[in-house]
């Protein structure tokens, strides 16, 4: 758990790609449940910055 | 000895244009070969994709050109994802990508595993299970109408044969419980073969050598399936799910043609519902924040999609 927090804090690729890609699959998961609507209302803000975190992480250094 | 095929172009060339070729860069050339490509890939995706964009803003309809267009911010977005109608029809999406998804990877690894042991009729057997995929869906959707026609269905038929129920008493397609299955059946019977191919592809790509290591330690079938073959399979599952995951994201003609949506509107996909705001309603700067907001969703899966197969490269 501290080496994800370090890759955090240093900027490197694999844990920000890694909490990119849960909020994308948050954003999904939020636009696809039958529970809450305040979940849908909100789940295209979590996937977007989602997409845009991960297109921007990608460029970090391994 | 005969000129060689450059020679005999440079001979062909008119001496003007030789003598405009031969004053420009390799860079510029490059680019003079590159240019086209680059142009159509502007024109057809890049730029409907801003201009989607930006009418997503406004409160255009393509029915009435001559209306005025006012940008209205967010309002489409505000509404659409504030709208429970919208909302029910992500969780008929959600209901066909789940079930699709585990049936066609269930299904799929099973045919892959028995597939994988050699037996007599192993090629035979590999084509007819793949013919499915190979059909149009305007074709599967057709068809599938008539074997789950009530009275007359062959489907109806088998179902009746084996629990004694009356064939015409349910409509596979016309009633609001039963609908959204017959569109995972029809789904999960056309695309199982392209995970079973995946899959297939997967568990070939695992050395003998390993099992017979496996069996020398003693270790017993189960537990060569679950150390040995499901953890080097399971990059090519995940990628079969992926692809299937996203294909079934946008998927629009084999339900389009099986029910149009209904009934009701219980089987009505994002991609149809998409179509009936753009083209039936002449929304168009709704329809526009609404393909958007799919957009962002198919392109983050997408981006995960891609992180997965470089993983597999990897390995």
């Amino acid at each position: 758990m501290s080496r994800f927090f370090n890759g955090i804090l240093r900027l490197r690729r694999g844990p920000w790609e890694m909490t990119a890609t849960v909020l994308i699959g948050l954003g999904v998961f939020m636009l696809m449940q039958p529970f809450v609507l305040w979940a849908y209302t909100y789940s295209f803000v979590i996937t977007l910055v989602g997409t845009v975190m991960f297109i921007i992480v990608s460029h970090f250094p391994e | 000895m005969s000129a060689s095929p450059i020679d005999r172009v440079a001979k062909a060339t008119p001496p003007k244009l030789a003598r405009k070729i031969r004053g420009l860069s390799d860079r510029t050339i490059a680019w003079i070969f590159v240019a086209p490509s680059i142009f159509l890939l502007l024109a057809v995706n890049i730029f409907p994709l801003i201009w989607t964009i930006n009418l997503s803003f406004t409160n255009f309809k393509a029915n009435r050109p001559g209306r005025e267009i006012k940008y209205i911010g967010l309002r489409n977005y505000e509404r659409i994802l504030g709208d429970s109608d919208i909302w029910l029809t992500m969780q008929a999406t959600a209901h066909f990508l789940f079930w699709t998804i585990a049936l066609q990877v269930l299904i799929g690894f099973t045919l892959a595993w028995l597939i994988n042991r050699k037996f007599k009729g192993n090629d035979l057997w590999t084509t007819i299970i793949v013919l499915p995929m190979m059909l149009s869906p305007a074709v599967v959707g057709n068809f599938w109408t008539f074997l789950y026609q009530p009275q007359i269905g062959l489907f109806n038929y088998v179902v009746s044969f084996f629990s004694g129920v009356d064939p015409s008493s349910f409509s596979m397609l016309g009633e609001v419980s039963l609908a959204p299955w017959a569109i995972v059946i029809v789904d999960t019977w056309m695309w199982t073969p392209f995970v079973m191919l995946i899959c297939l592809a997967g568990l070939r790509s695992i050395p003998d050598y390993i099992y017979e290591a496996a069996a020398i330690d003693r270790a017993s079938k189960w537990r060569q399936f679950w150390t040995i073959t499901l953890p080097m399979v399971l990059p090519f599952l995940m990628l079969a799910v992926l692809f299937r995951g996203i294909e079934n994201f946008k998927m629009f003609d084999l339900v389009v043609q099986l029910t149009g949506g209904g009934p009701g509107s219980t089987t009505e996909l994002t991609s149809i519902n998409l179509k009936r705001e753009a083209f039936e309603k002449w929304r168009t700067g709704y329809a526009s924040a609404y393909a958007i907001i799919l957009f962002v969703t198919v392109f983050g899966l997408a981006s995960i999609y891609v992180k997965a197969l470089n993983k597999v490269k990897e390995r």
